[in-house]
């Protein structure tokens, strides 16, 4: 054989080339591309014309646009806090007992499993105003849920992250659990012959013990709310009158229902930048040695 | 005493809260499994609560109206194929990284590369791939989609796959070297067998992801008979818009086979996803 083959290091690049192939055709290479058509003004037919920065300057006066960024901002908020601190105290809680815990984790883990169109459909008869909850308080005689949230503009975009909620946190549960067990028993101890109360330990032992997996948890939710699409496009399409509209539901109409090939491509390339940021962001502070 | 009392009624009151956030999420399935079995006239007096008859024809329906034979086999088409070329793929990738060469360049460099991967929206994407996959003719294939699955899913194969691959004792790869193994024997002869538990996880969860993908099901798949599960349940929920039994019934056809399958390989499926998440 020649020496080239038998080489180690290039033995070791052979494996590589497979999966790197792969993921260049179908993740790589079309990344590059939209970098290059946010550029343009092509509908995926005709001649590609160049038109610089045309598109973004289009795309900061679009109204829709800043509608669903400020969306996105407010749905990174709500899934930082609310499934945080629900999934925090109930892993704190779940240390605290023996009998029944794999059930409760169990429970709580199972949404996390299943497809979001399972779940979407789930919620979609909860909230149906003649069925689900709003038909059962009208046969007691009650008005309530009588209109879906997902069809009226004020509650739109929170019934949908709801939804989205109760699928999420029971994952962040098991995280934050895996945290907890990882803290040396011996401090608890400490502090319970100190005279500390549960919410002394909970605030002075726990949290600073499972501080890197929170913060961890912390960037998981704010590059994975970037992208959200599922639950918004399954339940209410954006609408109504773009109350619900993200920015990866804007993307995808320019995309698929317009073919505005070259803006679609913008709005993935802000995209692309703002969680480049982000990750660049931590990665400094971690760089800089502040211990995230 | 006096403490033990008090502990007694908070672990009340701890317990209290657990089964109330249990039931927050048992209820609503609850609902989804009685509406399956509900008989349509019944919707109306008895939303939420179990049916007075039994109606298990909902299945029969769905299976049938929903030509669910098809649909089931277009996406165990598309798991197994998946499940073929990422974990073919990934395995040798991370046979590499962590057995042939781990203090290499190879290790950061496609590392890095492959966390870039993850981090990347898949909307900045997805549009040039898919007029990609349509000058390639892949577009509306099952084989077309498979592909793209291995791709999303390969980073996360190939991390989880070789995090344990590294716990393997070198010795073996050594003792087999000087037997006269060629490196592809280490591969299928040493390493495979030795790591079967992390390519059952592995396949738990790829098969997981697929199962349950919806935005690339919905974009590359066109024509109904290709569809897979996922896109076929979107288009029910307007085709049956007022047939609840039907539809949730449909919903639990989907569930179920990743409902059994958490119960046989819960801590798999637990232990797959957490870690592919705080690892990647």
């Amino acid at each position: 054989m020649p020496k080239f083959l038998t080489n180690i290091n290039a033995i070791s690049w052979y494996f590589l080339m497979p999966v790197l192939f792969i993921h260049f055709f179908v993740i790589a290479f079309p990344s590059i591309l939209s970098l290059l058509l946010c550029l343009t003004d092509w509908n995926g037919f005709g001649k590609i014309n160049y038109v610089g920065l045309e598109n973004f300057e289009e795309l900061f006066r679009d109204r829709i646009f800043k509608k669903a960024v400020y969306h996105n901002f407010i749905w990174t908020i709500m899934f930082l806090t609310i499934p945080v601190i629900v999934a925090l105290i109930i892993a704190y809680l779940l240390t605290g007992i023996k009998r029944g815990q794999l059930f409760y984790r169990l429970v709580y883990f199972f949404p996390y499993i299943l497809a979001s169109i399972v779940n979407c459909l789930i919620w979609r008869y909860i909230f149906h105003p003649k069925h689900g909850l709003g038909g059962w308080f009208e046969n007691q005689g009650i008005d309530f849920l009588s209109k879906s949230p997902f069809a009226m503009k004020e509650t739109a975009l929170y019934a949908v992250a709801w939804v989205d909620m109760w699928h999420f946190w029971g994952f962040l549960v098991i995280i934050y659990l895996t945290g907890m067990y990882q803290v040396d028993e011996s401090l608890y101890e400490a502090a319970d012959i100190e005279g500390a109360t549960k919410f002394q330990k909970f605030r002075y032992i726990t949290i600073p013990m499972i501080r890197p997996i929170f913060i961890l948890s912390l960037i998981i939710i704010i590059i994975w709310s970037v992208p959200t699409f599922d639950y918004v496009y399954i339940l209410t399409m954006g609408g109504p009158a773009y109350s619900s509209e993200v920015v990866a539901n804007h993307l995808y109409s320019q995309a698929f229902q317009r073919m505005n090939v070259g803006y679609a491509s913008t709005i993935g390339v802000m995209m692309f930048f703002y969680v480049g940021i982000i990750v660049g962001f931590f990665a400094l502070l971690r760089r800089l040695g502040w211990e995230v | 005493m006096a403490t033990a009392k008090f502990r007694q009624r908070s672990s009340y009151i701890n317990h209290s809260i657990l089964f109330f956030m249990a039931l927050t999420i048992i209820l609503p399935l609850l609902v989804l499994i009685f509406n399956s079995i509900k008989p349509v006239e019944e919707f109306g007096t008895n939303p939420l609560g179990f049916p007075s008859e039994i109606r298990l024809m909902n299945y029969y329906d769905a299976w049938v109206n929903g030509n669910y034979t098809q649909i089931f086999f277009n996406s165990m088409t598309l798991v197994v194929g998946t499940l073929i070329l990422n974990l073919t793929v990934s395995g040798l990738a991370a046979f590499s990284l962590a057995a042939l060469n781990p203090r290499g360049i190879q290790t950061v460099v496609v590392g890095l590369y492959l966390l870039v991967g993850i981090s990347i929206p898949a909307q900045l994407y997805i549009l040039p791939l898919f007029l990609m996959w349509k000058s390639l003719y892949l577009l509306d294939t099952r084989i077309g989609l498979i592909i793209i699955y291995s791709a999303l899913n390969a980073p996360f194969a190939t991390f989880l796959i070789r995090s344990y691959m590294l716990q393997l004792p070198t010795e073996l790869f050594e003792a087999a070297k000087l037997d006269g193994a060629s490196t592809m024997q280490l591969f299928t002869r040493v390493a495979l067998p030795l790591s079967w538990p992390v390519f059952l996880t592995t396949a738990l969860i790829v098969s997981l992801n697929v199962w349950n993908e919806f935005l690339f099901a919905i974009t590359f798949i066109i024509t109904d008979d290709y569809k897979p599960i996922s896109s076929i349940l979107f288009a029910f929920q307007s085709r049956f818009a007022n047939d609840y039994g039907l539809v949730s019934a449909a919903s639990i056809l989907m569930a179920a086979p990743i409902a059994i399958l958490f119960m046989f390989f819960q801590r798999r499926f637990i232990a797959g996803l957490t870690s592919g998440a705080t690892k990647g």
